[in-house]
C-alpha cells in the first residue's frame, strides 16, 4: 500500500507545480481512497466482511438444498402416489400430514420478508443465543430451502410419466425410479434454475446486517459512517458481490456444461 | 381345455373407473403361455387400459389379476417382482434419454436381477444383436429414429427375461417406414414362444401372428377368437362395423 502514498504525495507536488485541476482532483481520489481501505487497515475489514458473506452464503446453500430436496421428496411423492386417491394405509397419512408440514412450511417462507425472518430467528426464537452467524445460517439456509423445494418439485414434476412407468414396468420401486431414472434428469433440468436461487442467496445475505453481523454490505456502512464518504466504500461492496457472483456463475456454467455433455 | 398350469394370465371381472367414467366394465380374459394375445378396438374403448391394469400400471377399481398363480391385485403383494415377469413395451417408447442404450438395458438386470455388470452387458449385446443394433450399443436414445428406439425399448424389457410380454400400440408413433421393422422383431419374438400381449392397429400383424384376437369396445369383450374365424366371420355388428372401417 506505500506505493500509493507515494503516487498522492507525487500527485500532490505535480498540482503544486502546475495548479491544474486533474492534479487536485487527483490528490483527492487517492486521499478518499487512503482513508476507505488503508487507515486503520479497513481493507481487513473489507475482507473479513467478505469472508463472512461468503461463509454465510455456502452453509446457507448446503442447509437449503438438503431442506429443499427433502420437501420436494415429500411434495412429490405425495403428489404422485396418493393424490387424489382414496386410501386408509397407515403410511399414507404420514405422507399426507408431512406434506402438509411441507405446505406451511413453503406458503409463510416464501410469503414473509427474509429480513423478517432473520429478525424473528434471531429475537424471538433464538433470543438467548448471540451466536449471530449460526442464527443467519440457520435463517438464510431455511429461507431459501422454500425456493429450492419448488425448483426441485418442479424439476421433478417436467419429467415425463412415461419415465416412471417405464421404470416402474421394469420392477422399479418408487425410490430407484426416483434416484437412478428420474432425479438425473430433473437435477440437470433445474440446474439453471438452483442457480439462480444460489446467486440470488448470495445477495440475499447483505442484510445480515440487522443481526449486527460484520458481513460485506455492513462493513461498507461502517467505514462510510466513519469517514463520510460514500463512494469508495459502496462502489468497492458492489464490486465484491460481483465477483463472488461470476465465480459462482463460471463454476455453475461448467456443471452445467459437464451435465450436458454426458447426454445428446 | 388346457390345464390351470398352462394359464398364465387369468383376468377376472376386471373393471377400472377414472372418477365418474367407467373405463373397463367387467373383463374376463385367459392369457397362456406361449399364446399371442392381440387386443383390437377404437380409440377409448379401454384396451390399453386393459393392457395397463394387467402389470397393474393401472389400479384396478375392481376384479382380479391371476399372474403365474398369484393375484397381484392383491395390496400385500410384492407388484415390483411380478413386474420384473412382465415387459412392457410403450407407444412413446420411453428410452430413458440420460442413459446410453446398453446402460438402459442394463440397469435392470443388474440392480433387479443381481446380475454382474459384465453379464448383464453380455446378455444385453446378445438381444441387441438379434435386432440388428449392436453398433448402436453406445448411442443415445436421442441419436435412434424412432423404429430402432423401440427395438432397443424391446430388448430392453426382453433383458429382464419376462414370462409374458405386453405391447401397448407399439407402432402407432412411428413413421410408416418404420412400423415394419418393429413387427418383424415382434413375429420373430412370438415365434420363439414368447407369450405376448398386443395392443394394436396393425390387423395384418393380427391376423398373421396373433393365436386370439380380442375385440373391445366400450369396455367389455365384445368378441374374441382364433384369427381366421374372427376376421373372417365377426358375429357381433360392432365388430363387423369395426372392421370394415378399418380393413
Amino acid at each position: 500500500m506505500h506505493f500509493i502514498n507515494q503516487i498522492a504525495m507525487s500527485a500532490a507536488l505535480k498540482a503544486d507545480a502546475s495548479q491544474g485541476g486533474f492534479a487536485a482532483f487527483w490528490e483527492d481520489v487517492c486521499r478518499r481512497f487512503e482513508s476507505t481501505f488503508i487507515t486503520e487497515d479497513r481493507w481487513k475489514m473489507f475482507l473479513d466482511g467478505l469472508l463472512k458473506t461468503v461463509q454465510i452464503t455456502l452453509f446457507a446453500a448446503v442447509l437449503g438444498l438438503a431442506l429443499g430436496f427433502l420437501v420436494a421428496m415429500v411434495r412429490s411423492t405425495h403428489d404422485l402416489t396418493i393424490q387424489g386417491k382414496k386410501s386408509s394405509k397407515f403410511g399414507d397419512y404420514v405422507l399426507k400430514f408431512f406434506n402438509f408440514i411441507c405446505n406451511i412450511y413453503i406458503t409463510v417462507i416464501r410469503g414473509t420478508p427474509v429480513v423478517i425472518q432473520l429478525l424473528i430467528m434471531y429475537n424471538i426464537i433464538f433470543a438467548s443465543s448471540r451466536n449471530a452467524v449460526l442464527i443467519a445460517i440457520l435463517s438464510f439456509g431455511i429461507n431459501s430451502g422454500a425456493y429450492v423445494a419448488e425448483i426441485v418439485r418442479s424439476g421433478i414434476m417436467s419429467i415425463d410419466k412415461g419415465q416412471f412407468e417405464a421404470s416402474r414396468s421394469l420392477g422399479f420401486d418408487y425410490k430407484n425410479t426416483m434416484v437412478h431414472i428420474i432425479m438425473p434428469q430433473a437435477l440437470k433440468n433445474i440446474l439453471p434454475a438452483l442457480g439462480n436461487e444460489f446467486i440470488v442467496l448470495v445477495k440475499e445475505t447483505s442484510v445480515a446486517g440487522y443481526v449486527a453481523i460484520m458481513d460485506l454490505t455492513k462493513v461498507g456502512n461502517t467505514i462510510i459512517s466513519r469517514t463520510y464518504d460514500a463512494f469508495f466504500p459502496l462502489i468497492s461492496v458492489a464490486v465484491f458481490y460481483l465477483i463472488v457472483v461470476l465465480i459462482l456463475s463460471f463454476f455453475l456454467k461448467k456443471l452445467e456444461r459437464r451435465l450436458r455433455n454426458s447426454d445428446h | 381345455m388346457t390345464t390351470n398350469q398352462d394359464v398364465l394370465i387369468k383376468v377376472d371381472g376386471l373393471r377400472k373407473d377414472f372418477g365418474d367414467l367407467q373405463v373397463l366394465k367387467g373383463i374376463d380374459a385367459e392369457i397362456k403361455k406361449g399364446d399371442v394375445m392381440v387386443v383390437i378396438g377404437a380409440s377409448g374403448s379401454g384396451k390399453s387400459t386393459f393392457l395397463r391394469c394387467l402389470n397393474l400400471l393401472e389400479e384396478p377399481t375392481g376384479g382380479t389379476i391371476t399372474f403365474e398363480g398369484v393375484d397381484i391385485t392383491d395390496p400385500s403383494v410384492n407388484i415390483n417382482k411380478h413386474r420384473q415377469k412382465m415387459g412392457m413395451v410403450f407407444q412413446q417408447f420411453n428410452l430413458f434419454p440420460h442413459k446410453t442404450v446398453l446402460k438402459n438395458m442394463t440397469l435392470g438386470p443388474i440392480k433387479l436381477l443381481n446380475m454382474s455388470k459384465k453379464e448383464a452387458e453380455e446378455k444385453a449385446m446378445e438381444l441387441l444383436e438379434r435386432v440388428g443394433l449392436a453398433d448402436k450399443a453406445n448411442a443415445y436414445p436421442s441419436q435412434l429414429s424412432g423404429g430402432q428406439k423401440q427395438r432397443v425399448a424391446i430388448v430392453r424389457a426382453l433383458a429382464m427375461n419376462p414370462d409374458v410380454m405386453l405391447f401397448d400400440e407399439p407402432t402407432s408413433a412411428l413413421d410408416p417406414e418404420m412400423v415394419g421393422e418393429v413387427l418383424e422383431v415382434m413375429k420373430k419374438l412370438a415365434k420363439e414362444g414368447m407369450t405376448m400381449v398386443v395392443v394394436t392397429h396393425e390387423m395384418g400383424f393380427a391376423r398373421e401372428v396373433g393365436t386370439e384376437v380380442v375385440f373391445v369396445d366400450e369396455g367389455v369383450i365384445v368378441e374374441q377368437g382364433p384369427p381366421k374365424e374372427f376376421f373372417e366371420n365377426p358375429k357381433s355388428p360392432r365388430l363387423k362395423d369395426f372392421l370394415s372401417k378399418v380393413l
